[in-house]
């Protein structure tokens, strides 16, 4: 139980650092105000789970802290926050499990710095921290000059290049650019990407997290080995069997490409295994002997590992860490989308509310957004009819609410969230049973209301086959926090011209037009304006997250807006704008015309 | 048959669009030419020229204007339709130097009567043009070009901003501080030239064939036999290739390659609609160097261009398609010129655009285009390298070039044009496409005395450039050699490259001050590797005679003693001057100026018969050479030889194999090209590090320090020393710079260029070699002189100065140049008699100031307390500019 405990402290002990945090304070359950509560429901970019609880889990006890106490909190740095956090996580979870239980406030204080000055090479890390600390005091005047707002915009970057064999790039992928900017103390959202050993393709995707990371953690650690296996023929499954029954070596299935952020919890790893060999072991059993159908994989995929969530929270585990862990998984949720990309197929799964966006370059050099997946939200209207048919007529007015599943749930799909599953009795059932922080928990408790046909909910993805040709250049996955500030349109440009280089790719013209001398140098002072801004990032998901968060009206980067977007105070940050989360994926047009020419 | 179609061709052309629009027109090219079937070519031709653009026509009018009717000029596309029919047409007198000047001043007189003598409209007005200076400096550059052109007999004035604003009324003036207008500058149509020179050609005789391309040039025996085009074979004699920015490729293509080094830069020009009111057609051309942009009228509207300072290299790698298809108008690329164009004249805001233009230009190392014959391929001439003021130059250029090629030499001294002034190190493409990236701004950047390129710099080097170095050297670069200029003490910091840029008191000047000094007082070492150094074996006596031959003094000295000499061209001039060190009988060691290598080289094996025995082999790269200044030399030297180094035993100008510490061989020689005491050591590169070292240490306590160039020049200025490439060229001769007695004109012998002098003995000079010390002038607050000042004599204008220096010793500035005696009727020259010279009152105008001056003639022996016999004096000079 207090592993547990420890976890989240580590990841929340950089801020208690501040003098103004009581010892108490930590394990009792704040009441959030009411105030706060309406506050949120009404914001722009609304919390997923509208439903005010009393709640020791993290977020919302942050939440809940009175507002003069946040303000002495880091008012920005939200990035190296969450390194700090994911950080002094990952150390506590090997270090302290086996420590004995009872923690002075002082070695809260201490242990945290310790972690993360051991683990994470930055001492400036720790500089920046408590620099920001003493900023924080004044935050009127707080302003970041374009060093400082690089830095944050930059924390989280990561680029991938697909190594080239003998000069030659034979990949359809060339690489990928990804960031995460947070909004969510610790942010929610995760991201993975990896190659495929066994089989050939790459996996890419963006996971968005509710109620608590724990479940998008889960599934960004898990889902791809799920999706890997679901790939493999039936000789390396057993291959793969036979070494694990002899204690020989494994294959290895994927080649991650991780931010030295996106980090796996070591403790549960056992636990994950043993369920994913449990999967193989059965797809061994149930050989049919045809080859292995993508889009087939995918769904299992997706489908299995939601099943094992949903297991292993029922099953629980001795080791009360786990158990509280898996339970944590399971009562909190994810969206997913996931894009496999071999060759010139490229197949999206998603779950949920995220969205893959391919750029196509047109002839004349402009760009267009194609749209490769679904939201699963109230927005699309098939999947409200879908809800409906699912369950009995009666309660085709409860079902959706508010645009809202049970007028609780904006993404009508998801990982994880039992809660939309489980019978009540189950619900009931394990909570009891669970740890006592269950128990005490708010949320976990919360029945929603209406809820008389359960599972409301499903992981199971809608997988969108798309034929990669030359023009199609790029595929930007991104959490709604992207999508709700930006129109496709302006993404896909934005990469697009990022990605080539504005000066090739859309060149003025005059050609026909009626153009004064004062209109066009009008026009070009703004396009170097927009030019010097690209010219800062190395990255077009960095890129990106400028436009995102920067963008004036007149599409162009505006550093005061940029400025005050990311010195707001965590608890206002949320209000303004969601977690972020891009991968965007370049792909190798001279390698897809050749498979266009070949099958010629 | 040509010429008809010619014609015909004119009328098309007019119908159509009368402005460059790139794809349409080549479309309409194309269907021209499957009409009509092509004329068959010639099988033979005495010239043949390639490029059918403003210069190849203009070759090809002025060589049939000197009679040479058997002329055959290849365009790959259509006549003028290259860079020609897309450049911006501005005919400007207004240029850094005076050759060019003249150039252009030729050319302007020619386009203006060009419509009279052929009846092809060629849109000449002469709307003259302003250029605006916006600091103090530029004025100042300003002036000095005016003076320059106002001797020449070219109208211009220096004019305020108020005027300014009366000729031109849309110039915004609050930020000018004066301007130059020059009124008979013109503007044309440069197709429309380009097609009435080669309809003047025509009639006289030439033959024109367009889209023809020339594959390569076919060599034999070093010598141009025929060329090759995708048409079929052409025998010829001399091949002219006016391939504008592809004449690099086109030389390259040969077996044996002929390097030119050029590379193009995309260029943009906007178009603009026209104005409300029209604007006249006699609007002034302004050019605003300062805001980087130019600006004519064009059909009512205006036509505005530029030099960026970021400029695009293009066709890099070879023409492509690749390239041609991406010679897009890149307005994010024209912004900054657009800026400042909207900045000098507001009031365009509101005017439409037509289009923007981008017409690739051809830019060269040095900024000055590339004329006459490859060293290395006889017969094979080149006039390419427009640095953009192709319409300017092509009447001048044309002549000159066909002067040559008739004459054997043009009118003028084109030394600064010359393709020879490079070689093959010159040719990397890369270091052309870096330096050309800083050469097109440079156009338009303050050109203040003393500037040196920043790129493809430390290309040759002498194995103690990283010593030096490390000990403060500041580089010049010449012929890609790098070459101290001076030492910054360590103590001492020097302005940010930017702010030193300065008419007046330059900020090194008491860093070699005391240079200076220390090369009067104790001893300096300078390194001067950079000199072309040759060997020259001949075996047999008549190979002797071929050498005596060729230089103009007499080289039968005893072993061990050093010549100064000339090497001269028929007309007496200096094609060469160096020092030969005889090191035994049949061996002979030349030591000629950094630029001469490709030039002497050329210009030796072109007078060697084949049969010769000559050999003769470039040593350059196998010295290291240290010219060790002062009156301490000789102890530094003896200490680290044990031999004893008094004139006595070692004295002026000899030449002696000997040890310099632990190292054998060094050839150490008793001149210092400066008239002060000391030695050159010639050390195998392999012992210089050794050599240097050693005399740094024994030195010490003879206070010996590094010095530079610029303390070797103001020492061999003030004593008078000329040296060729600047003060003496191949129009100057021996008799007139006083050195009559470095010609064995009375040994009977003969020698190149000996009846010229001889002749010249009888009837006497028109013009001499002249030292000028300036009387009131204010080191710290006038004007410095540089080169290129004009002498005024009594009032009357008299000649140019060639070089100048500041004399540490007379602290006053010293200007060499050459006095002409010119009738002040009829211009007539007439002889310049040492009376003559000393009899004038003298001022010297440094940008529009002028300053008396005193004039001396050489030998002299006043200025200085000490003297020394007249043939002791050593005077040969070969420093660059």
């Amino acid at each position: 139980m207090w592993c547990g405990m420890w976890e989240e402290f580590g990841a929340r002990a950089p801020e208690f650092i501040g003098p103004s945090v009581s010892c108490e304070s930590v394990g009792d359950c704040v009441p959030c105000s009411p105030d706060l509560a309406r506050r949120m429901c009404v914001c722009p970019g609304s919390r997923r789970i509208g439903i005010p609880v009393r709640s020791s889990s993290l977020p919302l006890y942050s939440d809940a802290m009175s507002a003069p106490t946040q303000l002495l909190f880091p008012l920005i740095r939200n990035c190296e926050l969450s390194r700090i956090c994911g950080t002094a996580c990952y150390c506590h979870h090997s270090h302290l499990c086996c420590s004995p239980p009872p923690f002075p406030l002082s070695r809260l204080r201490y242990t945290p710095q310790k972690a993360f000055s051991t683990f994470c090479r930055p001492k400036d890390h720790f500089w920046q921290y408590t620099h920001t600390r003493r900023y924080a005091t004044t935050p009127q005047r707080f302003y970041l000059t374009p060093p400082q707002v690089n830095s944050i915009l930059k924390a989280n970057e990561y680029s991938f290049k697909v190594p080239e064999f003998d000069g030659k790039n034979v990949s359809s992928v060339l690489g990928f650019d990804s960031n995460q900017l947070p909004a969510n103390a610790p942010i929610e959202d995760r991201r993975s990407a990896a190659t495929c050993l066994q089989t050939r393709g790459m996996l890419l995707g963006v996971f968005d997290g509710h109620a608590g990371c724990a479940c998008s953690q889960a599934v960004s650690e898990r889902l791809f080995y799920y999706i890997a296996v679901s790939l493999l023929p039936h000789e390396t499954l057993l291959e793969i069997e036979n070494a694990v029954e002899s204690g020989r070596a494994l294959l290895p299935i994927l080649q991650w490409h991780k931010h030295p952020n996106d980090y796996f919890s070591r403790e549960a790893s056992k636990l994950y295994f043993n369920s994913l060999r449990t999967y193989w072991q059965e797809l061994i059993d149930l050989n049919t002997g045809e080859t292995t159908d993508v889009k087939e994989a995918l769904i299992n995929a997706f489908k299995r590992l939601d099943n094992d969530i949903s297991l292993e929270a029922q099953v629980g585990d001795p080791n009360s860490f786990l158990n509280y862990l898996v339970l944590r998984v399971a009562f909190s949720g994810a969206t997913a989308c996931v894009a496999h990309v071999d060759g010139v197929d490229l197949h999206v799964a998603n779950t949920g509310d995220s969205r893959a966006m391919l750029g196509v370059q047109e002839e004349d050099g402009s760009w267009s957004a194609v749209t490769l997946s679904n939201d699963h939200n109230a927005q699309n209207e098939s999947e409200v009819e879908r809800l409906k048919l699912e369950h009995p007529k009666a309660e085709a007015k409860s079902v959706v609410k508010q645009d809202r599943l049970l007028g609780l749930l904006m993404p009508f799909r998801a990982f994880g969230d039992v809660k939309f599953k489980w019978s009540i009795e189950l619900q009931k059932r394990v909570i009891e049973s669970g740890p006592d922080q269950l128990n005490d928990n708010e949320y976990t408790k919360f029945i929603p209301p209406n809820y008389y046909t359960p599972p409301y909910l499903t992981a199971e993805p809608e997988v969108i086959y798309h034929r990669l040709r030359p023009q199609d250049k790029f595929l930007v996955l991104a959490t709604d926090g992207l999508w709700e500030t930006m129109h496709r349109q302006d993404v896909v440009k934005i990469v697009g011209e990022y990605l080539t280089g504005v000066h090739q790719q859309s060149p003025i013209s005059v050609g026909g037009y009626k153009v004064t001398l004062g209109q066009m140098h009008g026009l070009l002072a703004e396009r170097r304006a927009k030019i010097s801004s690209a010219f800062e990032d190395q990255n077009a998901a960095t890129h990106l997250i400028r436009h995102a968060v920067g963008n004036n009206e007149f599409g162009a980067v505006d550093h005061e807006r940029l400025s005050k977007m990311l010195s707001l105070p965590e608890e206002l940050a949320r209000m303004y704008r969601d977690d972020i989360t891009i991968i965007v994926v370049q792909f190798n047009s001279h390698v897809v015309g050749a498979y266009q020419n070949q099958e010629q | 048959i040509m010429f008809f179609r010619l014609l015909c061709d004119i009328p098309w052309r007019r119908a159509s669009q009368r402005w460059p629009n790139r794809s349409p027109s080549r479309r309409s090219i194309s269907t021209v030419s499957e009409s009509s079937p092509p004329v068959s070519l010639p099988t033979h031709a005495q010239v043949v020229i390639c490029g059918g653009g403003i210069i190849g026509t203009s070759v090809a009018y002025h060589l049939s204007k000197l009679g040479w009717k058997d002329i055959l000029l290849l365009e790959q596309g259509r006549l003028a339709a290259g860079s020609t029919r897309f450049c911006a047409g501005i005919v400007s007198s207004a240029r850094n130097f005076t050759l060019e000047q003249k150039m252009a001043n030729y050319s302007n007189k020619l386009y203006q009567q060009l419509e009279q003598e052929t009846g092809i409209q060629t849109g000449y007005i002469r709307t003259g043009s302003i250029f605006l200076a916006q600091t103090q400096d530029r004025l100042i550059s300003l002036k000095r070009i005016n003076s320059r052109l106002s001797v020449m007999g070219i109208p211009s004035e220096i004019i305020s901003p108020k005027r300014v604003a009366e000729l031109s009324p849309l110039i915004s003036i609050h930020d000018l501080v004066g301007a130059m207008h020059v009124p008979e500058d013109a503007v044309v149509s440069a197709a429309d030239v380009a097609l009435a020179l080669a309809s003047a050609a025509c009639q006289n005789g030439v033959q024109i064939r367009d889209r023809t391309s020339v594959i390569h040039v076919k060599v034999k025996k070093g010598r141009v036999t025929g060329v090759e085009t995708d048409r079929g074979c052409i025998e010829c004699q001399y091949f002219v290739s006016c391939a504008g920015q592809w004449a690099y490729e086109l030389g390259l293509s040969n077996e044996e390659p002929v390097s030119i080094p050029l590379h193009a830069c995309e260029h943009f020009y906007l178009l603009t609609r026209p104005l409300e009111t029209p604007l006249q057609s006699s609007t002034p051309t302004i050019v605003d160097a300062d805001g980087r942009i130019y600006v004519r009228n064009w059909q009512g509207g205006i036509l505005s261009g530029g030099f960026e300072k970021n400029p695009k290299p293009i066709f890099t790698e070879g023409k492509n398609q690749l390239d041609i298809q991406n010679l897009h108008e890149d307005w994010d690329h024209f912004e900054p010129l657009l800026s400042s164009l909207l900045r000098r004249m507001p009031t365009l805001e509101a005017l439409e655009i037509m289009k923007l233009v981008n017409c690739p230009e051809s830019f060269t190392p040095d900024m000055r285009c590339i004329m006459g014959e490859s060293p290395t391929v006889q017969g094979y001439f080149v006039l390419a390298g427009m640095n953009s003021a192709g319409t300017s130059f092509a009447g001048g250029a044309g002549k000159y070039l066909a002067e040559w090629m008739v004459h054997g030499y043009p009118s003028e001294n084109v030394w600064d044009l010359d393709l020879k002034r490079f070689g093959a190190l010159q040719s990397s493409r890369t270091f052309l496409r870096h330096r050309v990236m800083e050469v097109m701004p440079l156009l338009y950047d303050l050109k203040v005395p003393r500037w040196d390129f920043l790129t493809g710099r430390q290309l040759r080097t002498s194995p103690l450039y990283d010593r030096l170095d490390a000990q403060g050297a500041r580089w010049m670069e010449k012929h890609g050699f790098e070459r101290p200029k001076y030492f910054v003490p360590p103590d001492k910091d020097l302005l940010a490259l930017e702010q030193s840029k300065t008419f007046y008191k330059p900020d090194w000047f008491d860093i070699v001050e005391s240079e200076v000094k220390c090369c009067k007082e104790a001893v300096c070492v300078i390194d001067m590797s950079s000199f072309t150094k040759f060997e020259i074996i001949s075996p047999e006596a008549e190979d002797f005679e071929l050498l005596q031959y060729l230089f103009s003094n007499d080289l039968d000295v005893p072993v061990g003693h050093i010549v100064h000499t000339g090497m001269l061209n028929e007309g007496g001039g200096y094609e060469n001057d160096c020092s030969i060190a005889r090191l035994s009988r049949s061996s002979f060691f030349m030591i000629s100026p950094t630029d001469q290598q490709v030039h002497c080289w050329a210009w030796l094996k072109k007078h060697m018969p084949e049969n010769s025995n000559l050999l003769l082999e470039d040593v350059t790269w196998k010295y290291t050479a240290l010219n060790l200044i002062g009156p301490r030399a000789m102890d530094v030297l003896s200490e680290l030889s044990y031999a004893p180094m008094t004139p006595d035993h070692f004295p002026s100008l000899f030449c002696k194999e000997m040890s310099v510490g632990y190292a054998n061989g060094i050839r150490v020689m008793s001149m210092t090209h400066t008239g002060e005491p000391g030695f050159m050591l010639y050390i195998p590169i392999e012992y210089a590090l050794h050599v240097y070292n050693e005399l740094m240490s024994v030195g010490q306590k003879y206070g010996i320090r590094n010095a530079g160039y610029y303390a070797l020049r103001s020492l061999r200025i003030e004593k008078f020393f000329a040296f060729w490439g600047q003060d003496l060229n191949t129009f100057t001769t021996p008799l007139e710079c006083g050195r009559e007695f470095r010609v064995k004109l009375d040994k009977g012998m003969d020698f190149i260029g000996r009846d010229a002098l001889l002749q010249q003995r009888q009837n006497g000079v028109y013009k001499r070699f002249t030292m000028f010390i300036l009387e009131d002038h204010d080191t710290d607050l006038d004007l410095w002189p540089w080169w290129g000042e004009p002498i005024y004599r009594n009032g009357q204008y008299v000649g140019m100065t060639t070089s100048s220096a500041y004399s540490y010793t007379l602290e006053r500035h010293v200007c060499l140049g050459f006095v002409h005696n010119f009738n002040q009727e009829t211009g007539e020259q007439l002889v310049v008699t040492p009376d003559f010279i000393n009899r004038g009152e003298y001022e010297i105008d440094i940008a529009g100031q002028r300053f008396q001056a005193k004039a001396k003639l050489y030998p002299f022996s006043s200025l200085f307390t000490y003297k020394r016999r007249k043939d002791e004096i050593e005077m040969s000079d070969f420093q660059g500019k």
